[in-house]
């Protein structure tokens, strides 16, 4: 075991991540904690834009993008995160630009934008051009241009090292962080990094559904790290899936085709948004496109022998503007399904894409252990997090604006925090629980497969907890997590070796996907009405009396061992807007 | 380092015993190297029922998920973006997760093996850190000189246009491993790193190109480039990565950009 000493450890080098990297480093002696070399990260997977109220090519302002934030996210957003969301969000664009980012250019040589989901003039009146794009690459341009400024800065990466676990003291009464401790990858060596401020940026959750825009290596390992030592989770009933993804594959097909004018269409070649957002249609927000889109389906207007996708038509576009502004897109129909969009439409599918809920943080980045008390020392940003600006659903643009405003905002703060204070003392044995987890991965001689148990789990997830949920079907989720869970424990792996063992990893990683999906159905249980993403058939009404408050999901371990999760709830903080009924 | 000993295993063949119509049943010939288990790579053999619209990276993951958990091989996105992924299919350069099944002749055993010209650590695994340093090695970021503007810089579509090609890279190194000058010599920079020089050599807002030429004037620099397109070829985001050397190269003598 070895022992490292920083200021600010981040944990996570996508966007976020490295965005707040670049800060922390310039402040103080800063290490990154990567289990992907930095340009791997899921941020690299984002399309369509970055919202931002440039008012470049048509007015716009910051006050209009926070009111949509706040209807998008139906009303469960925090309005104060989210006017520093759109304030905040013009210098966020600037700065990128700055660092080198190749935006798409207007005639005049400005940032070009482009419409986007939810993203309306004057409070919904009609779609307004807010996303900043580069090409359909906008994510890869993001996480290229912010390891570019990186290496600049000289920032310090540990790559594929592994967080495994969040290790917090008590002093004077007040839980701290102490730090973390890492897997290395390449050596099986477990390392112990004392750090004064850790920063959480290690993306999202997704990997427990089956058809899925997200990487394999999304699997909520930062949630998990901190849930475990007893601090809570944030709205993680609030999933979002994507309206289009590739049939049965689940890969991201941007909103952006439909912003530059691509249509859905159902078997009779129907435009059927029209008939669910009149005013918005294509472009409502993603959780109303995506239950349109099922219920087409049920209804047996989808497309295809089984009726089970229905069509995203661009063949009424020119090719030229295909080949400009959505070129890996239409790349990704040739490659996938072997189909030419410019003159066929391409079979799409709703896919489980973002997970609005997370950590809880203050708009500084702070970790809470409660409604309102914070972790001195410990931060997290972007989708590990939940601050909350996204509510019950986040537009399309604004993650990529989130782990900008809130990478930088974290980045800052923990290296302020760090200079402010000193090193909490490390507890006895830190790599305790660490070193028993690895050891009992590869010494067991379970007869369960990791591979058998993750595909049972994603299985039952989309059958159960996807667009459509009832009481019923979150309650057979919930068992059948108990069930695996339970299989878990008798888990093997074949790989016993120290050297690039991702089979061990795997197994550690279906670990934190099990714990989250419980998390996940818990709290999607509990929530009987519906809202944004967590739709129940049995409630199908938002219930602002009861349900207008953060979910706050506990671990707690009674005195035989049994573990159990309590829920707990949070308001939701109300600045200007009040709840209206949500229309597009 | 060559060819010993051929094993044969089977997924579960006989359960599934390719009932559905669809599947077919492939042999993948994987170069394994462990050196916990020995000093020696050899090729192995996996057959198992896939769909051939499925990836190479999927029966990858049949093999570990099914077969082999020691298998291993770094991946994330599954979808061409991420870089991870790249490896030898078939002696050429590609990524797992773009390569369908169908377009590799499933009816010969599939060859798989890491990429070349960088150190293998383990099975499908290499040591990316000289790829990377020779990336770091040309500035990769954006330089300029004077007072920021207060808001964005100004650029027009036609300058942005210039570099469009190489902003696309993705680092998988598929390039750099496919180049026979890199093979032979580890010093050349290497088809990635010029292309990621000319992203900003070529980028009107830069202020830094001479610096990067000059790296580039280097005897481990562009003028080492023998043109053989192995590049271009191996590309899966289909640059012109020739094309952008010479473009750098022309820069040397000209002094234009």
């Amino acid at each position: 075991m070895q022992i490292h000493k920083y200021d600010t450890v981040i944990v996570g080098a996508g966007g976020a991540g490295m965005r707040a990297a670049i800060e922390a480093t310039k402040r103080s002696r800063t290490a990154v904690l990567t289990k992907l070399y930095p340009t791997r990260s899921h941020t690299g997977a984002a399309q369509g834009g970055m919202a931002a109220a440039l008012a470049n090519v048509e007015e716009d302002n910051w006050e209009w993008h926070t009111f949509d934030t706040i209807k998008g996210g139906d009303y469960l957003v925090d309005q104060d995160a989210a006017e520093i969301l759109a304030k905040e969000a013009i210098d966020a664009v600037l700065d990128l630009e700055k660092m080198g980012l190749p935006f798409n250019r207007t005639p005049e040589g400005r940032i070009d934008q482009r419409r986007f989901g939810g993203h309306t003039r004057n409070h919904g009146e009609a779609a307004v051009r807010r996303a900043c794009y580069a090409a359909d690459r906008t994510g890869h341009m993001i996480l290229q241009t912010l390891y570019q400024n990186c290496v600049k800065e000289g920032v310090e990466f540990f790559n594929e090292f592994y967080v495994l676990d969040q290790l917090l003291v008590e002093v004077d009464g007040v839980k701290r962080s102490a730090g973390v401790v890492a897997y290395e990858l390449a050596t099986g060596e477990i390392h112990v990094f004392q750090a004064k401020a850790v920063i959480y940026a290690s993306g999202g959750t997704g990997k427990f559904f089956k058809v899925t825009s997200n990487a394999h290596t999304l699997t909520g390992d930062g949630q998990a790290a901190v849930y475990r030592r007893g601090l809570p989770l944030e709205d993680m009933e609030f999933f979002q899936f994507h309206p289009t993804g590739i049939w049965r594959m689940g890969i991201l097909l941007t909103e952006g085709a439909r912003g530059e004018g691509g249509i859905l269409r159902n078997k009779d070649g129907e435009r059927f948004m029209e008939k669910y957002a009149p005013v918005m249609k294509d472009l409502a927000s993603r959780d109303v496109v995506s239950r349109a889109i099922y219920t087409e389906i049920r209804e047996g207007r989808g497309c295809g022998p089984e009726g089970d996708h229905v069509y995203l038509d661009l063949t009424h576009l020119p090719p030229e503007q295909l080949d400009a502004k959505l070129p890996d897109i239409t790349e990704f129909a040739r490659t996938y399904l072997g189909i030419e969009p410019y003159t066929d439409p391409i079979p799409i599918q709703p896919t489980a894409h973002y997970a609005m809920g997370g950590i809880p943080t203050n708009v500084q980045g702070e970790v809470l252990s409660d409604n309102s008390t914070v972790v001195p020392g410990l931060y997290a940003a972007g989708e590990v997090a939940c601050v909350s600006v996204h509510g019950a659903n986040r537009l399309g643009t604004n993650s990529l604006l989130d782990i900008n405003v809130f990478g930088r905002r974290s980045g800052i703060a923990a290296a302020e925090y760090a200079h402010a204070n000193d090193f909490v003392p490390l507890p006895e044995d830190p790599a305790s629980l660490v070193e028993e987890q690895v050891e009992r991965l590869r010494d067991s001689n379970g007869t369960e497969r990791v591979s058998v148990i993750r595909t049972e789990l994603q299985e039952c997830m989309d059958a159960n907890v996807m667009v459509f949920r009832t009481e019923q079907t979150i309650k057979t989720a919930v068992e059948k997590i108990g069930e695996l869970r339970e299989r878990y424990r008798n888990v093997a792996i074949q790989d016993k070796g120290k050297r690039f063992n991702t089979d061990l990893l795997e197994a550690v990683e279906l670990g934190n996907l099990l714990d989250l999906a419980e998390v996940m159905a818990v709290s999607a249980l509990a929530r009987k009405e519906s809202r944004g993403g967590h739709y129940r058939e049995d409630y199908p009404n938002r219930d602002d009396v009861n349900f207008m408050r953060h979910t706050m999901a506990y671990r707690e371990v009674d005195a035989t061992g049994v573990e159990s999760i309590r829920l707990d709830y949070k308001p939701v903080v109300q600045t200007r807007y009040q709840p209206m009924e949500r229309k597009y | 380092m060559s060819t010993p000993t051929l094993d044969k295993h089977s997924a579960a063949l006989d359960a599934a015993e390719v009932t559905d119509a669809h599947l077919i049943t492939i042999t993948l010939r994987i170069r394994r190297f462990n050196p916990e288990v020995s000093a020696d790579p050899e090729w192995v053999d996996y057959q198992l029922p896939i769909d051939p619209k499925e990836r190479v990276l999927d029966a990858l993951h049949k093999v570990k998920w099914e077969i082999d958990g020691s298998l291993t091989f770094r991946r994330s996105c599954a979808h061409g973006v991420c870089g991870s992924d790249a490896m030898r299919i078939n002696g050429k350069n590609r990524l797992a997760c773009k390569t369908l099944i169908k377009d590799i002749n499933p009816d010969k055993p599939i060859t798989v093996e890491a990429i070349k010209g960088l150190t293998v650590l383990k099975d499908l695994v290499v040591d990316m850190d000289p790829f990377f340093q020779a990336y770091r090695d040309v500035m990769p970021f954006l330089i300029t000189k004077g007072n920021e503007p207060t808001r964005e810089r100004l650029q027009s579509a036609a300058d942005r246009e210039r570099f469009d090609d190489t902003t696309k890279c993705i680092l998988c190194a598929a390039c750099t491993s496919s180049c026979p000058v890199f093979w032979n010599d580890g010093q050349y920079f290497g088809p990635a790193a010029i292309v990621n020089a000319h992203r900003f050599i070529f980028d009107s807002r830069d202020e830094a190109g001479e610096q990067r030429l000059e790296i580039l004037n280097d005897k481990d620099g562009v003028w080492r480039c023998r043109t053989t397109f192995n590049c271009t070829d191996a590309c899966p985001r289909g640059i012109e990565v020739t094309k952008a050397i010479q473009e750098v190269k022309r820069a040397l003598i000209t002094r234009r950009f």
